[in-house]
């Protein structure tokens, strides 16, 4: 058969959102591959600094469905950093815990799409019903199941009562076993292997050479993980492992966010042993210090980095956003090339690709001449819609 | 009345009329089952007879770049094949509407033509996904083919007949053929899996990989005729091994000599409708608890772990018979 150019995307039933891939393929292997993004950019970074900094936190919340607490987490982050506010200990520990529930749901439903991108639909169904659990602990605690709107700037918004805690002990203690189980199916179950053992092939090295960050880079065998690497909140008091995996491939990669769910589960349980009383709020001022300051918290997906520049008014001057999937896309382009195309789904999904939290829009002013040039609208649509 | 009969057989019973009421019935078991494994509610009764009307109401669309015709005619000849071939199974009792020495080798071919039509209707869909999907329909089918048509030689060797109608009688009063070719049998249930494009052998139409591979570019009744093949096709595949290896209407204990033969008929209706159904179980078990396979991973697995051990199967069965001297 003779090469064939295989389109995935903008719109195609593996990709959650739209973003076009294109691969030269060879009968059924992957010979090259190319990605186009920006087909849902938002202009979050702009907006940002058109608001005042309560506002940006609600915009940052909605940079991702997903990760929405990792975003406000390092926005608080970077900010406090400026305002010099140091938030009580109190609060520190539920935002802690309020990361990790979020990394609990996140990779759950990672796990549930990879079983629904192989053709295993009772993985998919069973995991995202094990994930109703968390998703409610996540209700009873903020009183949402999505952008949990906890964090605010100079601490978090609810408390956590003794009621709420027992409730959830509980559901963590059922989602740590179901973990495990599902830790057994994906190294025991032989179709699931048949489809992840040695597939996405990338080497550790490689990994950092392109950028990659969080499970796909621990996935390789490289442990980092800003929780350990640059602690923040209180991870430093807490014991946890910082999960990696040699057999770099989807199974690796899987087998780090199964075993990062199980550690999720018992920093909750630390959390919640250590957590002291106290106040969760403190006074946060409405004008924040000129300054810069830049925040990384590691993010489901992996390391959310934020730059916020501040000017002295209640508006920031610059916020900019480097989200994970944006660092591990390189790594992806290299994973599916070589392979099969029934690989490209899951491999592509063992990044866990968020696209709408990534596309950003870079337009270079001349260099030789130096002319800068205002776009009108027409031109941004034009450029938007490029085929 | 002569050109009558054919006819009723062909378009009403045990033809199209019945196999895709049969079928939609048939689809609901299955898809209930599956709901019922992956912890979910699952359909209502009616429903996949609401989705073919549904199907049936919608627009249909030919591509700009498509052959008119075989994109027209492929899902046609694939209803048609499989239809024409329940003629020649037993359904009622040991004796099919239609029935000759060798009837065994037709069915099998016009259970082939849906896989052939497939790939060229995908073929001349004029889609990336569309080919590449149909590429893995004739791939696969080097897969499942040899296996199935292994699997359905050791009845007939063990019956010494190419005629179903005769296999399923010589099973009419003693054992099952199950018991003389269980290997082949499992490898027909496992090969049907691969015939009906199912999970783990879904590679073909695989939604996140090649969206629904050949049918991509159907819509509407086209695309119903494609559901309703698969869905008959079910029906008639599970049927033939049921014929096969399972006695097809026969059960122990059941006096079907001394009954009026309208009950007779009626009763072995029903013990075979219970039998496919425990073959559609066995689908919906397979499609929940595997994940999808490659098409190299599958066709290389088939091979190696259907083919040879039929052969062997085959092989038992000869010197068995040697031995019994028949």
């Amino acid at each position: 058969m003779a090469k064939l150019s295989f389109p995935v995307g903008p719109q195609h039933p593996a990709l959650k959102e739209p973003e076009n891939l294109r691969f030269s393929v060879d009968g059924e292997l992957v010979v090259d591959a190319d990605i186009r993004i920006g087909y849902v950019h938002r202009s979050i970074e702009r907006s940002c600094s058109e608001r005042n900094y309560v506002q940006d936190l609600y915009l940052c919340e909605r940079v991702c469905g997903i990760c929405s607490n990792a975003h406000t987490q390092a926005f608080c982050q970077a900010v406090e950093k400026i305002a010099g506010v140091e938030i009580p200990e109190r609060a520190q520990y539920i935002r802690m815990m309020m990361h990790e529930f979020e990394r609990i749901h996140s990779h759950m439903l990672w796990l549930g799409v990879a079983g629904h991108e192989i053709g295993f639909e009772t993985l998919f169904m069973y995991v995202w019903r094990d994930r109703e659990v968390i998703q409610d602990i996540l209700e009873m605690v903020s009183g949402n199941r999505g952008h949990y709107a906890m964090t605010m700037l100079g601490g978090v918004r609810y408390d956590i009562t003794p009621e709420m805690v027992t409730k959830i002990r509980e559901g963590i203690a059922f989602l740590r076993q179901r973990a495990e189980h599902y830790a057994d199916i994906a190294t025991t179950e032989a179709t699931f292997l048949k489809r992840t053992v040695d597939v996405g092939p990338i080497s550790g090295a490689r990994c950092q050479t392109l950028g990659a960050v969080g499970p796909v880079l621990r996935g390789s065998g490289v442990g980092y993980d800003v929780r350990r690497a640059f602690p923040y909140l209180k991870y430093d008091e807490v014991e946890f492992e910082v999960r990696t995996s040699e057999l770099c491939d989807v199974l690796g990669r899987t087998l780090v966010r199964v075993l990062e769910v199980i550690d999720a589960c018992d920093i909750i349980t630390q959390v919640l042993d250590m957590m002291p009383e106290g106040d969760i709020t403190t006074r946060f001022p409405r004008k924040v210090p000129e300054g810069e300051a830049t925040a990384r918290v590691e993010a489901q997906r992996g390391e959310l980095i934020y730059y916020v520049r501040s000017n002295g008014t209640d508006v920031p001057e610059r916020v900019k956003i480097r989200t994970p999937t944006l660092a591990n896309l390189p790594a992806s382009l290299e994973m599916v090339t070589g392979g099969y195309i029934a690989d490209i789904p899951i491999t592509f999904a063992s990044i866990d690709p968020c696209f709408s939290c990534t596309d950003r829009m870079v337009v270079l002013d001349d260099v030789n001449s130096g002319d800068s040039r205002t776009m009108t609208w027409p031109e941004l649509v034009k450029l938007g819609r490029r085929s | 009345m002569q050109v009558l009969t054919p006819l009723f057989h062909m378009l009403i019973f045990p033809g199209f009329l019945f196999l895709v009421a049969f079928g939609l019935f048939a689809s609901w078991v299955d898809r209930k089952l599956i709901a019922k494994f992956q912890n979910r509610v699952g359909p209502p009764v009616m429903q996949p007879v609401a989705d073919l009307v549904k199907l049936m109401a919608k627009e249909d669309i030919i591509p700009e770049h498509a052959n008119r015709v075989m994109f027209a005619v492929t899902p046609l000849v694939a209803l048609a094949g499989v239809i024409a071939s329940i003629i020649y199974i037993p359904l009622w009792a040991p004796a099919a509407v239609n029935a000759f020495e060798g009837d065994l080798i037709v069915v099998i071919y016009l259970l082939t033509l849906p896989a052939f039509a497939l790939f060229l209707g995908g073929w001349y869909s004029a889609n990336p996904f569309a080919t590449i999907g149909a590429t893995r329909v004739l791939t696969q089918l080097f897969g499942y083919e040899v296996p199935f048509f292994l699997a359905c030689l050791g009845p007939a060797v063990a019956a010494g007949s190419w005629s179903i109608s005769e296999i399923t009688h010589a099973q009419a009063d003693g054992l099952w053929l199950v018991t003389a070719a269980p290997v082949s049998f499992i490898v027909a249930m496992i090969a049907l899996i691969g015939k009906l494009e199912r999970v783990p052998f879904d590679t073909p139409q695989a939604k996140t990989e090649v969206i629904t591979g050949p049918e991509i570019e159907y819509t509407g009744r086209r695309l119903a005729v494609w559901k309703l093949t698969f869905l008959t096709e079910t029906i008639v595949g599970s049927a033939l091994i049921a014929a096969l290896f399972l006695g097809g209407p026969h059960f122990w204990g059941i006096p079907f000599a001394s009954m009026a033969p309208w009950l007779a008929g009626v009763v072995g209706m029903i013990v075979l409708g219970v039998k496919i159904l425990l073959i559609v179980f066995f689908l919906s078990l397979a499609q929940a608890a595997l994940a999808r396979l490659r098409i190299e991973q599958m066709v290389q697995w088939c091979l190696l772990w259907l083919g040879i051990p039929t052969l062997i199967n085959i092989g038992v069965i000869v010197l068995m018979m040697r031995q019994v001297g028949v």
